[in-house]
């Protein structure tokens, strides 16, 4: 990994010290080197890369603002729009295809000097928690590689932890983003659903998914969200105004910060070694002056079951858009119906259809009451339980995900095992409030552990000032 | 038609669809505008492209809560949905549409003969695109390949839904045309059926006169002009009669109008509905116009043609119905000014009605069209002879004086068509003794040959006086 981060390489090539291609080249060497074995990456966009650094480069020696994260490698998760670069979401059926737009996140990367390096491997259309749902097959843990990165965003937290870009973006739908972070011991933020557009995002379960950064510190996490969040006209779920200024109060301590440790995400189904790194943790927050106190948000245990409903009704209609007629994939057939059957059939994997049916059937008349509409109901449970708790709390912590990163097929025959990697990271999005993962050292394993820190609506400030101190606490040795 | 109207009652309820005069889709930049060569008027979200998404447009709102309001409508908060079938020429294979909670409930509307239909609801939604299959029988089912035009598609549409309050094909056309009248006179459509602009889908069923249980209805689709739907209500009436009183049952259908054969034929069943899987739109925020902004749009609505009816009526003393045909051709505010003007109102509206027919009409001077009444009023011209100068004042405009006295127009006297009219009767005597017998058919005979022999200048109520007289004495 790049000992500076990518606010220490922006910083020196906006002064000149390094230039943008040089820190490009560092990187696709290092990219070369193990890409093989880790397989992050869809498509790597090397000569895209070259010109983007050459110009960043010429604007500095133009003396023009090459932007924040001048000369930055990043890594895109490769379900947002790429302008003239293939968008495959891991899937068959749009194998080949190339947007004829960025997404918002995209272009205002780089529009603040970023440099996109490659699009990176996902779940399919972003369902499932280890990459192995993937068309294009799994990415592997840089840790381990015998184990999974998590998923479903697992290239980009892949590419970050093996020091392939310093930051990465990823989707977060229902811990798509902290699940991986948290496995591949980097950290990963979903912000608030309305602070970053969603506009070239392509869609799995509209009311929940939200674009956020991986980075391996809280500070790069937290420029990341600045630069690609705020208002979008183009979303009509944008929020008005910037995204919070979190950068500015990355040194302000927790003290007096009110810490809530949820009871329900801390019980059976949680690794022992995993729960003894957040009771570290909640003792590192106390040590640096929070009050910590146990809560009890009971509606989270429906959290899951509830998501299964939401999420796939909304994709069963997202996704209805591959039929074959207008772009990607298509089996031809004697008559369209046949054709957009055929492919479908063949375009999609497993979980894919398998969520597409459930979606389909907790929509259809008759049990739409019963499924979708219970659903949506235990949703505003949900919301408003941890609302009356962040009346009393500015931050709730809890694992990220229950265990460390698990090994290849651990879980690919029972899909109900995998669907509960989710179970702490769910709630978060079904409410549309804040959350990351912080690193907080390792299990008996050896390998990493995350920390989830939630907020409410827009509380990302105390959400990175907790982050902070958690990872400050782990440098110095003082957390472990 | 062969139906028993004194045993049985016609029930029928309109769905129109209307496109909006928008400048653009309504949830994206890509013009609205009809025609042009196949796709392009697109954009990504018009084709569906993966990571689009909708933008919903402020003028499509805005048309809408005006005809809302046109429409006596309640204007209310309101969410789009998704409506999920596939279709190929539907580029996302689901339709955004209004379902629960549309923005425009509960409405009506007064045709011209006073009758009071009520509104439902009038929601927005995406219009589709269009297919054309080539090859087979040209329909989607046997064709050898198919081409989609996505011009239309996301064209924004308000769907009027009115209630079954309709009772004959005439009540049905005269909505239409009413309803048409008010999407062009607010602005918010074209109202061009042959465009598609407006395209009706209706509702029928029957039951026995005194019945107040609604029978099984069937939908009617692909009703291009006001004459196919009145034959359309008359076919898909007498069969539903022909069916039941074959001891048969009417089963609810959607079934499709075909204008050369003249009937309505099957299209699918409609028991066991399709299913939508309707769920609100993620990708949207609810519709919640502000009451101030509703208020903005009811203040600058131009005056409705059932308010110009009333106002003619009123002012001019003639009943409704007359007032209509008057409105229809946009000459009511003439005709105010004409009286105004201190034309005779009968007389005015007389006119209006029966010999005003052409367009250019509309840019008559009320002044000049005030004095031609006065001096058709005081015998200075003949019925005949003022409609001669009203059609040429239409035309060339000028003074009516003027364009008589070019014409070489000046009434004549009684005693000349006295003379005229004698010599007609000793020169017919069977056509004369028909007309002492009381053959009213015969006084147009008399009538015409007294026009003729003074080339249109006798005022034809003169003649027939004369004639009266001549069979009294």
């Amino acid at each position: 990994m790049s000992a500076l981060g990518a606010l220490g390489l922006a910083a020196a090539v906006r002064s000149g010290e390094r230039s943008a291609v040089d820190v490009l080249d560092e990187h696709l060497a290092r990219i070369a080197e193990r890409e093989p074995e880790i397989h992050a990456f869809n498509e790597l966009t090397a000569d895209h890369a070259r010109s983007a650094a050459e110009a960043v480069d010429r604007s500095v020696a133009e003396g023009r603002d090459p932007g924040a994260l001048a000369g930055v490698p990043v890594a895109v998760k490769d379900n947002l729009c790429t302008r003239g670069i293939p968008t495959t979401c891991s899937s068959r059926i749009l194998e080949g295809w190339r947007p004829p737009y960025d997404a918002t996140v995209v272009s205002r990367l780089a529009d603040a000097g970023a440099v996109m390096v490659g699009k990176t491997n996902l779940d399919e259309f972003a369902m499932g928690s280890s990459t192995e749902n993937s068309a294009f097959g799994p990415t592997r843990n840089p840790h381990d590689i015998t184990r999974v990165p998590g998923g479903s965003s697992g290239g980009s937290a892949a590419a970050v932890a093996a020091g392939f870009s310093p930051i990465s973006l990823g989707s977060d739908t229902g811990g798509s983003i902290r699940q991986p972070a948290s496995l591949c011991g980097v950290v990963g933020v979903k912000p608030t659903y309305g602070t970053v557009s969603r506009l070239g995002l392509v869609a799995f379960g509209s009311s929940l998914d939200q674009v956020g950064p991986f980075a391996t510190t809280v500070a790069d996490a937290a420029a990341v969200c600045e630069v690609i969040g705020g208002h979008d006209p183009g979303d009509s779920t944008s929020i008005p105004g910037a995204f919070p200024s979190v950068s500015d109060h990355l040194d302000d301590g927790v003290r007096g910060l009110r810490v809530g440790l949820v009871t329900e995400m801390m019980g059976e189904g949680i690794a022992p070694d995993v729960a003894a790194r957040v009771r570290a943790a909640v003792d590192a927050l106390a040590a640096a002056g929070a009050t910590v106190e146990e809560v009890s948000v009971p509606a989270v245990s429906f959290g899951l079951s509830a998501y299964y409903l939401v999420a796939p009704a909304e994709a069963s209609s997202n996704l209805s858009r591959y039929d074959g007629v207008r772009y990607g994939l298509r089996v031809d057939a004697p008559t369209t119906g046949e054709m957009m059957e055929l492919t479908r059939t063949a375009g999609f994997g497993d979980e894919v259809k398998r969520r597409i049916m459930l979606g389909t059937y907790a929509l259809s008349a008759g049990y739409y009451d019963a499924f979708y509409n219970t659903a949506l109901k235990v949703r505003t449970l949900i919301r408003t339980e941890f609302e009356t708790a962040y009346e009393r709390f500015d931050v709730l912590l809890s694992p990220t995900s229950p265990t460390t990163a698990f090994e290849f097929g651990a879980k690919t025959e029972d899909p109900l095992s995998m669907y509960l990697n989710d179970v702490c990271t769910i709630a978060t999005n079904l409410a549309g409030h804040p959350a990351m993962s912080v690193p907080y050292g390792t299990g008996d394993d050896g390998l990493p552990v995350g920390v989830q820190i939630m907020a409410p609506t827009l509380g990302e400030v105390p959400m990175f000032r907790t982050a902070a101190v958690l990872e400050a606490g782990l440098r110095d040795g003082s957390g472990s | 038609m062969s139906i028993d109207l004194d045993r049985w009652e016609i029930v029928i309820g309109l769905e129109v669809h209307t496109e909006l005069s928008t400048r653009t889709k309504l949830f994206s930049g890509a013009t609205n505008e009809f025609g042009g060569e196949p796709n392009t008027h697109i954009d990504a979200l018009t084709l569906g492209l993966p990571g689009s998404l909708p933008v919903l447009n402020e003028q499509a709102v805005e048309l809408a809560i005006r005809v809302g309001l046109a429409l006596n409508c309640t204007v209310q908060r309101s969410v789009f949905a998704r409506k999920n079938y596939f279709y190929p020429d539907q580029s996302k294979n689901y339709q955004i549409s209004q379902f629960d909670l549309p923005i425009n409930v509960e409405g009506y509307l007064e045709l011209p003969d006073g009758t009071v239909a009520g509104i439902e609801r009038a929601h927005l939604e995406e219009d589709t695109g269009k297919s054309t299959h080539i090859g087979g029988g040209g329909r989607i089912h046997d064709a050898q390949h198919s081409l989609v035009d996505y011009n239309r598609c996301g064209v924004p549409l308000l769907e009027i839904v009115g209630k079954p309050d309709l009772r004959s094909a005439e009540q049905a056309r005269a909505f239409v045309a009413e309803l048409r009248s008010i999407l062009v006179a607010v602005g918010a459509s074209d109202g061009k059926m042959e465009e598609g602009s407006l395209r009706v889908d209706c509702n029928v069923s029957v039951r026995l006169r005194g019945s107040d249980e609604l029978g099984t209805r069937c939908e009617i689709k692909n009703i291009n002009s006001l004459r196919s739907l009145g034959r359309a209500i008359e076919y898909e009436a007498a069969r539903q009669v022909d069916l039941i009183d074959a001891g048969e049952r009417v089963e609810q259908q959607t079934r499709h109008w075909n204008e050369d054969e003249g009937r309505t034929l099957k299209l699918r069943s409609k028991e066991g509905s399709d299913d939508y899987r309707y769920f609100p739109d993620p990708d949207l925020v609810a519709v919640d116009p502000s009451q101030e902004w509703i208020e903005r749009v009811r203040a600058a609505l131009p005056i409705l043609p059932a308010a110009r009816r009333h106002r003619l009526a009123e002012r001019s003393g003639a009943p409704l119905e007359q007032t209509a045909l008057i409105v229809e051709r946009g000459l009511d505010d003439l005709c105010l000014a004409t009286i105004e003007a201190g034309g005779d109102a009968t007389r005015t509206i007389t006119h209006a009605e029966h010999n005003l027919s052409d367009e250019r009409a509309r840019q008559l001077s009320p002044t000049a069209f005030a004095e031609l009444v006065g001096m058709e009023l005081d015998g200075q011209l003949s019925a005949t002879q003022a409609k001669t100068v009203l059609a040429e004042m239409v035309v060339d405009g000028g003074r009516p004086a003027d364009i008589a006295a070019s014409h070489g127009f000046e009434a004549m006297d009684t005693s000349e068509l006295e003379g005229i009219v004698d010599g007609l009767i000793s020169s017919n005597p069977g056509e004369w003794q028909r007309f002492c017998d009381g053959d009213g058919k015969v006084t147009g005979f008399f009538v015409g040959k007294v026009m003729k022999a003074t080339s249109g200048q006798a005022d034809g109520k003169v003649v027939t006086a004369l004639l009266n007289l001549r069979k009294s004495s």
